[in-house]
């Protein structure tokens, strides 16, 4: 994103330098050199911490994911013997029960994915626009629609495991007891309903997010814009069309994307709703990427597939960036 | 797209110098840990227990006295910490990995093999043995469910389990039941007398994967069957296991003796509070004896009887009703305090100690010698203790073997959730379950 908006500037402009350094550019001096390195000075802190908290451990899978390293060998994980890519042909071939058991939660993650994200976006957007103008007790059901947002993801998820139940859950009380909407109580947490109640309890977790996101989007949205459009006679479909969604587009474009790659990585929600083994019509790949390697202990393997998504989903990002950026280069 | 600039250099020159001085404080940091307290003042070892009581709280409170004791007797200070059993492999496999762990901790006997190809735990050897004041006093049964065979041991067993048939009386007499099942010919129909509108007659953890595991092990053992050859490799659908698990499925299949909303029971806590309540009227458990009371079904309501065989063996049939369940009490290897460790696990496994902490827990005592308390000579302890003695057989002792429990438990969860949601469990599909739950076992083995 950044890199779209540099095209537009003057390349690479380097800092202002003070004018007595200007004159002579190429002459050390230590006061230039401090001056330049402070702020560097300063960021290293954040940097050491950004290397040991996400990008060496990254490193340290992606070198996992190259090993042979089961039970035997987690007390000296250097001693593990290298595994080349058998970790990876293992995970793909999709002939043997692991890896077809894969694809298949392969696409039922996608599918899950797209649903949330869809539907997140839509409940998000649309409650963000029903409180876009002022009205009284706007703030409390701001507020009020961000709770599922603050609530550990544990106990959002708990809450749900329970309300599923079905002889003594919540959902089933309604659908069953109270509206008669069936006679035989459904099952929720097992069997083909079982995605129905992942995605449920993965939009109720994600729709606040995308609200929050929203509604801080359409402040940015000139009101000129729609007092010009109510001059012209544009109904409220005609400017939430023509005014509010373009003008969101550049918010909407980060928003997908990072509900997209949130969801695709899930794993609190369904663990917590089903355990360490999920139904087959529910079973994400994050489940499965922890069967592997803290049920059977493989951990190589479990790396290996664990890399293959983040390269499934590094893929995903770039593509769509350049979709959505050509699309708006196309428009400009 | 960008020329790179004088920015840019920079940023990376102050990165390289980030990563020489993350690299310096990681080196660095490798040598920082002597173990304290092996010369001077008191030794402190620390202690990982399983949760064995009604919570973790109840456990505190159980082991704390004994502790206190210890540290009286030998000057050894304890350091306790009960670890939930949703967490203990978990963060055992922390400790293997990174060498820091406790002193001396419980593990779940059937983790034995695997935990022991992990070289996490100090070898038993018949040295060690004897520094912890063995002279053949444990269990034999329960002494073969700490490591591989051939292999010395990885822990000694410090509380016993088996399972046993636990039926509510009231609710049998009322059904005109007079005596509990023998054979499961007999506990099918017996169960559907009992099932009755809002009472059914048994209960299981449908998608407890242990749960399911075990009951599997023990009805294939029942058929003749096999989950492994005897070199180790995964047989698993063969004839026998597929009538094992029929067996086990079809209670909520096509014997409707227990409620389909068994199959999705997996915390270990429903069934119990299913039977507790009479809303079932036999569960198969291992020590429900603490909980039944928590959840308020006093002793006198319910009888334990072994777990019923087959009317007539099929050929190859084993004398199985139980798993060797229970608790093993192992030294992390990684440890700085041994002699002290190993002077707790000889107070543990004493006597009074065994006693007095298997009394309090409703499981059984390790060691012969603790059997003379009058505590365990109630007729429910007998049933266990004949069951232990004479009908469980060990878990498979593979290094896979938390493997073969999540996939064998994983195949019949899957089968519980057929039958729950009205599919017809047949063999065919009952084979396809155990075939992928084989490919599985021995694609990661």
């Amino acid at each position: 994103m950044a890199a779209a908006t540099d095209v537009s500037r003057t390349p690479a402009a380097p800092a202002p330098a003070p004018p007595p350094a200007a004159a002579r550019p190429r002459r050390w001096s230590w006061a230039r050199v401090r001056r330049a390195g402070l702020p560097y000075l300063l960021l290293l802190p954040a940097v050491c911490f950004e290397l040991l908290v996400h990008v060496v451990p990254m490193l340290v899978g992606i070198w996992i994911s190259f090993k042979q390293l089961t039970e035997f060998f987690i007390r000296n994980w250097g001693a593990a013997p290298s595994a080349g890519l058998d970790n990876y042909r293992f995970a793909l071939n999709i002939d043997n029960a692991v890896g077809s058991a894969l694809l298949q939660s392969f696409w039922t993650t996608l599918s899950f994915t797209l649903l949330v994200v869809a539907l997140s976006w839509f409940i998000g957007t649309g409650a963000a626009l029903l409180l876009q103008d002022p009205c009284r007790g706007r703030g409390l059901l701001r507020t009020y629609f961000l709770v599922p947002y603050a609530l550990p993801a544990y106990t959002a998820a708990i809450t749900w495991e329970f309300m599923f139940q079905r002889d003594n859950g919540l959902v089933n009380q309604v659908l069953v007891h109270e509206l008669h909407l069936t006679s035989v109580a459904p099952f929720w947490l097992i069997g083909n309903n079982s995605f129905v109640a992942l995605v449920v309890t993965a939009v109720w977790r994600t729709w606040p997010f995308a609200f929050l996101v929203v509604t801080a989007g359409l402040q940015n949205i000139p009101g000129e814009l729609y007092e010009a459009a109510a001059i012209d006679g544009a109904g409220m479909w005609q400017r939430i069309r023509r005014i509010t969604m373009p003008s969101l587009r550049p918010v909407n474009q980060v928003l997908l994307l990072v509900l997209f790659l949130w969801n695709f990585n899930d794993f609190n929600t369904p663990y917590v709703l089903f355990g360490n083994v999920a139904p087959p019509q529910a079973n994400l790949l994050s489940l499965q990427i922890y069967d592997t390697s803290f049920e059977n202990w493989n951990f190589g393997s479990g790396s290996a597939m664990s890399v293959l998504l983040l390269l499934f989903l590094l893929l995903v990002t770039a593509v769509y960036l350049l979709l959505t950026n050509r699309g708006r280069n196309a428009d400009a | 797209m960008h020329r790179p600039s004088t920015r840019r250099s920079l940023t990376l020159a102050a990165m390289a110098a980030a990563v020489s001085l993350l690299a310096s404080a990681c080196s660095s940091g490798s040598t920082g840990n002597a173990g304290g307290g092996s010369s001077a003042g008191p030794q402190t070892i620390t202690y990982w227990a399983s949760d064995q009581g009604s919570s973790i709280a109840d456990d505190v409170k159980v082991l704390t006295p004994e502790l206190d004791a210890f540290t009286k007797q030998t000057g050894i200070k304890v350091n306790l910490e009960v670890i939930g059993w949703s967490d203990l492999l978990n963060r055992i496999l922390a400790a293997t990995t990174s060498g820091q762990g406790p002193d001396v901790l419980n593990i779940g006997n059937t983790w034995s093999a695997s935990l022991q190809a992990t070289g996490a735990f100090l070898p038993i050897t018949p040295a060690v043995m004897s520094q912890i004041g063995d002279t053949g006093r444990f269990l034999p049964g329960a002494l073969a469910a700490t490591g591989a065979p051939g292999k010395p041991p990885v822990g000694v067993p410090i509380y016993s389990l088996a399972y046993g048939l636990y039926y509510n009386k009231a609710e049998f007499k009322a059904a005109g039941i007079a005596a509990p099942p023998t054979t499961w010919d007999q506990l099918v129909a017996d169960g559907k007398k009992l099932t009755t509108g809002k009472q059914w007659g048994i209960t299981v953890e449908g998608a407890s994967t242990s749960e399911n595991a075990h009951h599997a092990f023990v009805l294939s053992a029942q058929q003749g069957g096999s989950f492994f050859t005897s070199s180790g490799s995964p047989t698993f659908d063969t004839p026998q296991n597929i009538a094992a698990l029929e067996q086990y499925v079809d209670f909520i299949g096509s014997d409707r003796i227990a409620n389909p909303s068994d199959a999705e029971y997996s915390n270990g806590t429903e069934a119990e509070q299913d039977f507790a309540s009479g809303r079932a009227a036999m569960l198969m458990w291992q020590d429900a004896d603490a909980s039944l009371a928590n959840y308020g079904m006093p002793s006198s309501a319910y009888g334990v009887v072994p777990v019923p065989f087959p009317a007539s063996p099929p050929a190859g049939s084993q004398h199985v009703d139980s798993i060797v369940a229970g608790i093993n009490m192992s030294v992390f290897a990684n440890t700085k305090h041994q002699a002290a460790a190993l002077q707790f696990v000889k107070f543990m496994t004493s006597e009074s100690t065994q006693i007095a902490l298997n009394k309090a827990y409703g499981s059984l005592p390790s060691v012969t010698d603790a059997y003379s308390d009058p505590a365990f000579q109630t007729p429910d302890d007998k049933v266990f203790q004949s069951v232990l003695a004479s009908s469980a057989a060990s878990m498979p002792a593979i290094a896979q073997e938390s493997q073969f429990e999540t996939v064998i438990g994983a195949a019949l969860k899957n089968l519980f959730a057929d039958a729950a949601t009205g599919k017809t469990i047949t063999d065919s599909l009952v084979a396809a379950q155990l075939t992928t739950a084989q490919q599985q076992m021995q694609a990661d083995g």
